[in-house]
């Protein structure tokens, strides 16, 4: 059984509130599954608190059906609906189900946007940041090292521990809207030093230094290495914030990694030695050129017909400097008339975006910049959509088996000509 | 009544994630499951390209797995299979993660891991299963006992 502190103890016995009471006994409850014997706290949260598709509001409709019912019945597992507070802890709402003014091009109804603005509007009356993004690192919300936080978003996760070294495991959603409220969450896994000690070795041979290769290289890892953490060493080159975005979110995706060590990279892999706690353990892995052959192959399993109708970039959803240099590499051409490009961010990069006239380069080109979403989030690509090509390892893992389509992985650039082509050529290098 | 038929292939014993007793046919698969973009909650049905659960829901089954992977929409979606009425009955699993805790406390199913024996070895899809989570038990026959 999880050990209580007084505060902790207080806030069970209903001391903060009936909301927070019923938020403490789900953390127990999810304390006692994971084995964990205390809770640490946190003022940093990151979840999807309240928001709900229509048909979760009308499984509730004896509740009253609303924001109120969901948060209680669904956020929180409580037996009965109770009063929500504003969130105690500092919280932040990630990615959302459409763009706020571009519903209508993804094939959003009235009734699903009249929706989405009801619970926008719960959120931020409930004193919950509207980041609306699976990047609030790029977006508001960069933690510290050693910095206990609640997220969910596996690739923001993955960024939190691996890059910044702030603490996190892979929440869900009823852990954070629990974590709003009771400022805290199980002392367990990445919140723990010895959790976070690399288990297995991936000796890098090939080069990779570029994001695509950074991409390629996250999702060998993951396949490899499943939900361990990997300590890579060799020829990894050239890192910076979108090559880690990338690679986190592949590794995360074709397994379950929540965290990697790079030697030489990552903050706590300023050697081999530290980065295991000791000597070198469990498996060595070679990616060499062969393995990066073969997951160029994986990636590119699920294509087959070279006329792609839609091309997807932002996923994870694209820093500043990715949109600058897609509006570069877009500017002057026009998307094709049989394909469609759709690029994706966060509400407060596109407001540089904006600014710097990029939204305004890949419109005049025909393509659209949106926020808040992703194809496979919203489950929004455009109509008739049959073959799509992606720069993201993640998302070509995702949108496929979601859509019931065809996938091609490959370089920006590579997108971007498929987008004004409407062909497929890419190819590995 | 009992007879020498009824007498289980085989007992393992684990720790309680969620606890509660459920019985019912397995469903074993030795590859993890991803939740969110890897199962369909509408169905209960795995939808991952190459997982060898493809097309098969575990709604009503005991699923017997290594472990979650992938999302952290994990959770979300097992609750929303749970609310469609597509939950699995119960759950075993290997290793511990906070997206199959989570999952298996939010869907309220009986839930073991940590066992003797790997259940993967000797569980087999289509067995008979009891999972007792609250004595950490997982007792198996190769078909329902009469």
């Amino acid at each position: 059984m999880v050990a209580l502190t007084e505060a902790e103890q207080a806030m069970l016995d209903g001391a903060s509130g009936a909301a927070t009471q019923k938020a403490m006994e789900l953390l127990i409850r999810y304390a006692d599954a994971l084995g964990a014997e205390r809770f640490v706290e946190t003022n940093n949260v990151a979840g999807v608190p309240g928001s709900a598709p229509q048909w979760i509001k009308d499984y509730y409709a004896a509740d009253g059906g609303d924001y109120r019912a969901v948060f209680s019945r669904f956020d929180l597992d409580s037996d009965e609906v109770v009063d929500v507070p504003r969130m105690n802890a500092f919280s932040c709402h990630l990615q959302g189900g459409m763009d706020p003014t571009l519903w209508q091009e993804q094939g959003m109804t009235e009734a699903a946007h009249d929706n989405f603005v009801s619970d926008e509007a719960e959120v931020a009356a409930h004193g919950i940041q509207i980041l609306k993004t699976c990047t609030p690192y790029l977006a508001g919300n960069v933690p510290v090292m050693g910095e206990h936080c609640a997220w969910m978003e596996s690739s923001a996760v993955v960024f939190a521990n691996s890059v910044i070294g702030a603490r996190t495991n892979c929440e869900g959603r009823e852990s954070t809207s629990a974590a709003m409220l009771a400022k805290r969450i199980p002392d367990w896994g990445f919140h723990r030093d010895a959790f976070r000690k690399g288990q297995h070795s991936v000796s890098v041979d090939v080069p990779v230094d570029s994001i695509f290769e950074w991409g390629m290289l996250g999702y060998y890892v993951g396949d490899a290495v499943q939900d361990t953490i990997p300590v890579i060493t060799g020829a990894v080159s050239d890192a910076s914030l979108i090559r880690h975005k990338h690679f986190g979110a592949a590794a995360a995706s074709s397994g379950g990694v929540e965290m990697y060590h790079m030697v030489g990279i990552t903050p706590e892999a300023p050697s081999v030695e530290h980065a295991f706690g000791g000597t070198a353990k469990g498996e060595r892995f070679v990616y060499d050129a062969a393995a990066r052959r073969r997951i160029y192959e994986m990636l590119n399993s699920v294509g087959s017909s070279q006329d792609v109708d839609y091309v997807m970039l932002g996923c994870p959803h694209y820093s500043i400097e990715q949109i600058a240099q897609a509006a570069a590499l877009i500017e002057g051409r026009k998307v094709h008339a049989n394909s469609a490009l759709w690029v994706f961010t966060s509400r407060a990069v596109k407001a540089t975006a904006d600014a710097n006239g990029y939204t305004k380069i890949l419109r005049d080109a025909g393509a659209f910049l949106m926020t808040d979403t992703c194809s496979a989030i919203s489950q929004a690509v455009p109509k008739g959509t049959k073959v799509a090509a992606l720069d993201s390892a993640k998302q070509v893992h995702y949108l496929p088996a979601m859509m019931g389509i065809e996938g091609w992985y490959g370089t920006t650039a590579e997108c971007i000509d498929a987008a004004c082509t409407g062909k497929w050529k890419g190819r590995l290098a | 009544m009992s007879t020498v038929l009824d007498k289980p292939r085989v007992v393992i014993t684990g720790r309680k994630v969620v606890g509660g007793v459920a019985e019912g046919e397995a469903l074993v698969t030795h590859e993890t499951i991803s939740g969110w973009g890897g199962v369909n909650p509408m169905t209960g049905t795995v939808i991952e390209s190459r997982h060898e659960l493809k097309g098969v829901s575990f709604a009503g089954k005991i699923l017997v797995f290594p472990g979650a992977k992938g999302s952290s929409g994990w959770s979300g979606i097992f609750h929303m299979a749970k609310l469609r009425g597509m939950a699995p009955l119960a759950m075993v699993f290997n290793i511990m993660t906070t997206k199959a805790a989570l999952g298996a406390v939010v869907m309220r199913v009986p839930t073991v891991t940590d066992c003797d024996q790997d259940p993967l070895a000797v569980i087999r899809t289509g067995d008979w299963v009891r999972v007792d989570g609250d004595a950490g038990t997982i007792t198996v026959w190769d078909k329902r006992p009469a």
